[in-house]
């Protein structure tokens, strides 16, 4: 008997017992009718091919372990980044489980929004009374200050028409007429997570600037000079967004950020559970409309929503999720541009540090070569900035990234000589990253938790960079943005790089001649 | 108010009574009338908890349930680890269910085994319009040219299938034809259906009798029968559960033939009609299954309870007496074995777990299973319900609940902050998306659907593992932190 009370043993201690080992092995000879060794060995080792990789790239229906989610989940996402806002999602109630669950196990927080569970009868003969009840009930039971919609694929293949459904709903006195529900269709099967978001976004700025879907007159654009800041489907967005509302006030920037979860996943655990916290204020999304100009960090994750505020006479720019020096220089110098205001010397500094450390450190990193996947923005910021260090970008996939986004990556590589040899996947998943990593080795590998599966098949090092993050805690407490947050992710690659040497040299009378104190 | 200082069953009922009115006060009337029949104080002597269950959940309230597919991929499939398990339509149910579960097993994954991979045919627009029977024949093509060693392929349904009409049980046959025989199950597992998880586990439970019993028909074992073969069910080795169970049913004489489905195979569900006996952990999820197999091959089944020493032991007393006097000593000396072990965690444990109360809201067998576990830690479950129980998981927990615990069935976030914040328990054991609301509000939590990435807790070395962590729950200094010491 392995357990202890006085040491209680966990699964990973437990189970290499010798009566476990034994019981499993027994299990498997006797009952699984396991496949025999040497075919498991040879199929292995054929995966690890280039006749594989081939095979593996020939797909066109079949997609394994691809880093995307669906619309709806960006959609909560964008919900929840304004003040007292409830998303409430059109459709089957499971979907609402795993978006909530999704966050929740990212951030480590409460993650609330409401599904208006639809079952066979609303598959029949449509959702609207589950709209109606839903609505009425969300807004007794929680007091939101809005109530944003968003669907799964289950209403858009049935069709419900959101717009009349929430018409219908007020006049059937679910919520007050002049409550807000702005809405926005997020059909699963189109796009990905941050399409959902661009969508919710596009429907919350619509519905305040563009007349609540025809019950009050459009707004009039008065400029003011100040500026609105979009941050999109981002899972540093806690660290993120404090950092850059600390480089506005630095710069004096009057702003609004449109969108700003970093409270309401970030709440203190002092005894009282705030389902609401922070966010852009109501009266705040509406008054963006008068702004000079709106930026986005994420080309991507923001086309819609940008070419619309456009339309409204804004001067619009947007970055791809910029990390590092060049980046952060480009999205503070446009933030000048367009506000007028300088940028302090505190920022200066700031840059020149992050300088400093990168003079400091790029000779371990200098000619590294890397893999990474993610989003479309985050991964050419994350390029941009390795191009910055004197590393390879040599694998960059994108699960949810397309044509424009693969143009703009090669325009990327063809820009610096660090870029020579490296390559861009748009589309593709985790199981061709897979083939690239034995084919065409890397030294690290930068993704989400789901990159532990390749680390552990190729023995290439996994840098956590990305969303979700369930298996470590707290990194999106850090900012990736502005130097502070370059500076967090040099010495985030700094640290692995430093570990994996000391991994590899740490056999005594063998290895451990370059097992080095000083670097 | 708090039921924490109440002294008599009868202020407690009261103060539920109280508790449930005022909480309904919320809702405007048509959904108060239906969430009162899901509210209740156990009174003993009845044979069920007094609340309905089952039963749609109302729009708009936050409820904590999932859908049909989370039933038949998320629980009952998805661990059969050298099956490939298609999620089929569009990306967002297999990526948000992707190796969620830890339900553990020992195979090379992505060779022959399958169980933490996502494998989706990821609908795109055109395949809603046009239908996407050709592109999952397609994708049953490229699983054969890419993991030329799965066993089989399962097709779970999300939503949009049922919705245009596709016809996944002809692309399978035909495929399984094509494929000499191979099994390859449709599951319409469609999230829209049913009220909750439980529709899923019971569609699940029925394309294994129709796609991997019936083909089974007349062939022969795979192994020798023996008078002590048996069939864990309704275990998913979460964090290794199946497994610390397994271990005692061996110890005590007995030869487990398969497990459901946790670390299970394909294999192990062929062979399971010739068990002797199968023994049923969660009933929930899978006693449809076990019902049919008594029916057709005659095999008994026996519910029995790994959680806690107590319960153990009558379990092990219980699935003994199905056999003879080998397995019955085997039994007892399977529990005078651990019963220094158990001595030693309750010596350590107990003291600092004492008079402690629990408010439970989990999901299969739990909100009752776990009961005789935190009893033998010397605790009290006050509050307890089921995420998608029926009416006869709340019979069977009339067989743990003490008169007058408050029972909530599918409650609503609402709800349960409410009941928690004023019925004051020590710990709360819940889901992930109830967790982090109440350690908000300072209450020591557990998740006790993932045992919160820690596990196993079924059998005797699970138990230590349950014991340490309720302990650590309860007793984290963390807790004497949350109030500011200024304001």
């Amino acid at each position: 008997m392995t357990q202890n009370p006085d040491h209680v043993l966990d699964h990973f201690e437990l189970f290499r017992g010798s009566e476990y080992v034994e019981m499993l092995e027994n299990k498997k000879k006797n009952f699984e009718n396991p496949v025999p060794d040497q075919d498991l060995e040879r199929v292995r080792e054929w995966t690890k091919t280039p006749e594989y990789r081939e095979k593996n790239f020939a797909r066109e229906a079949l997609t394994v372990n691809p880093a995307k989610a669906c619309q709806p989940l960006g959609a909560v996402f964008a919900a929840v980044g304004f003040e007292s806002t409830l998303p409430f999602v059109h459709g089957s109630q499971g979907c609402v489980a795993y978006y909530r669950s999704h966050f929740s196990r990212h951030f480590k927080e409460p993650s609330s929004c409401v599904s208006s569970s639809m079952t066979e009868d609303a598959a029949v003969f449509g959702g609207l009374n589950n709209m109606v009840d839903g609505l009425a009930n969300a807004y007794s039971m929680y007091k939101p200050k809005m109530i944003a919609v968003s669907t799964t694929c289950m209403a858009e293949v049935i069709g419900d028409d959101l717009n009349a459904f929430i018409k219908t709903s007020k006049e059937k006195g679910s919520v007050p007429m002049e409550f807000d529900v702005p809405f926005a269709h997020t059909p699963a099967f189109v796009g990905s997570h941050i399409t959902g978001y661009d969508n919710v976004m596009l429907g919350i700025v619509k519905h305040f600037w563009g007349g609540k879907a025809g019950t009050v007159p459009k707004l009039e654009r008065q400029e003011n000079g100040k500026l609105n800041f979009i941050g999109g489907f981002d899972g540093y967005t806690v660290g993120n967004m404090r950092e850059v509302k600390r480089m506005f006030d630095l710069m004096g920037v009057e702003y609004t950020i449109l969108g700003d979860s970093s409270d309401v996943w970030d709440t203190p655990t002092d005894g009282e559970f705030r389902m609401y916290d922070g966010g852009t204020t109501l009266e705040d999304a509406a008054l963006a409309v008068h702004a000079k100009g709106t930026i986005s960090m994420q080309e991507f994750c923001t086309e819609k929503t940008l070419a619309y505020i456009k339309e409204w006479g804004h001067e619009t720019a947007s970055f791809n999720h910029p990390i590092g020096v060049g980046g952060t220089d480009k999205f503070l110098m446009e933030v000048s541009r367009i506000t007028g205001k300088p940028i302090p010397e505190a920022l200066a500094r700031e840059r020149g540090r992050l300088v400093d450390a990168i003079a400091d450190s790029n000779a371990h990193i200098h000619g590294k070569k890397f893999a990474l996947y993610g989003d479309p923005d985050l991964c050419l910021g994350l390029a941009g900035f390795l191009l910055e260090l004197g590393a390879e970008p040599t694998h960059i996939l994108s699960t949810n990234g397309g044509k424009a986004w693969e143009a703009k990556v090669r325009a990327l590589l063809a820009s610096s000589p660090f870029g020579a040899n490296c390559n861009v996947y748009a589309g593709k998943d985790l199981w061709h990253m897979r083939s690239l990593l034995f084919t065409d080795p890397v030294d690290f590998l930068i993704g989400n938790t789901y990159g532990k599966y390749l680390e552990r098949d190729t023995g290439t090092p996994l840098i956590r960079i990305g969303f979700p993050v369930f298996d470590r805690h707290h990194h999106h407490r850090r900012p990736v943005w502005g130097y502070q947050g370059g500076m967090n992710v040099l010495i985030t690659l700094l640290d692995k790089i430093f570990d994996v040497i000391d991994a590899s040299t740490n056999v005594p009378a063998k290895t451990d001649f370059s097992f080095d104190i000083i670097r | 108010m708090s039921l924490a200082v109440a002294e008599t069953v009868e202020e407690i009922k009261a103060r539920n009574k109280e508790l449930i009115d005022e909480v309904l006060k919320v809702y405007p009337d048509k959904t108060a009338k239906r969430r009162a029949k899901h509210l209740g104080t156990f009174e003993e002597g009845k044979t069920d908890c007094g609340v309905k269950s089952n039963i749609k959940s109302i729009p708009g309230v936050m409820t904590i349930r999932g859908c049909a597919y989370a039933g038949s991929k998320g629980v009952v499939w998805g661990p059969i680890k050298d099956m490939i398990h298609i999620s089929h339509g569009p990306v967002g149910c297999g990526q948000y269910s992707w190796a969620a579960r830890r339900n553990y097993y020992i195979g090379t994954t992505g060779v022959d085994t399958f169980v933490t991979m996502q494998f989706t045919s990821d609908f795109q627009e055109k395949d809603i319009v046009f239908g996407g029977d050709k592109k999952l024949a397609k994708i049953m093509d490229e699983i054969q040219v890419l993991f030329p060693l799965n066993k089989g392929i399962t097709v779970q349904s999300e939503c949009p299938i049922g919705l245009i009409g596709d016809d996944i049980e002809a692309v399978s046959k035909a495929k399984s034809k094509e494929y000499g025989g191979k099994t390859i199950v449709p599951v319409r597992c469609e999230g829209f259906r049913g009220v909750s998880q439980s529709l899923g586990h019971h569609i699940a439970n029925d394309t294994i009798r129709d796609w991997v019993f019936d083909k089974q028909a007349g062939k022969p074992a795979r192994f020798e029968s023996t008078p002590y073969d048996v069939a864990i069910i309704g275990d998913y080795n979460i964090g290794g559960d199946a497994w610390s169970s397994r271990i005692l049913l061996e110890e005590m004489g007995l030869r487990v033939i398969a497990q459901w489905s946790g670390d299970g195979s394909i294999a192990e569900l062929e062979a399971t009609p010739k068990a002797k006996l199968n023994v049923l952990h969660c009933y929930r999820s899978m006693n449809y299954i076990s019902r049919h197999m008594e029916e057709k091959y005659g095999i008994p089944w026996v519910e029995y309870n790994f959680f806690g020493p107590s319960k153990i032991a009558e379990s092990l007393r219980k699935i003994a007496g199905h056999f003879d006097d080998k397995i019955k000593e085997g039994a007892e000396r399977v529990i005078e074995k651990y019963q220094a072990l158990m001595a030693g965690v309750l010596a350590k444990y107990r003291p600092r777990l004492e008079g402690k109360k629990v408010m439970l809201f989990v999901g299969g067998l739990r909100p009752r299973h776990v009961i005789g576990a935190y009893e033998d830690l010397g605790m009290e479950v006050v509050g307890t319900g089921y995420e998608f129980g029926h009416n006869d998981d709340y019979q069977r927990t009339t067989h743990y609940v003490k008169d007058g615990t408050l029972i909530y069935d599918d409650v609503t976030g609402y709800e349960f902050e409410k009941f928690v914040e004023k019925v004051q328990p020590d710990l709360v054991g819940s889901g992930i998306k109830e967790k982090y609301v109440f350690q908000k509000m300072g209450v020591p939590f557990r998740q006790m659907h993932s045992w919160d990435y820690s596990g196993p807790y079924h059998g005797y070395d699970g138990f230590a593992i349950f014991a340490r962590d309720m302990d650590m729950a309860i007793n984290s200094p963390v807790w004497a932190l949350t109030k500011t010491p200024w304001k």
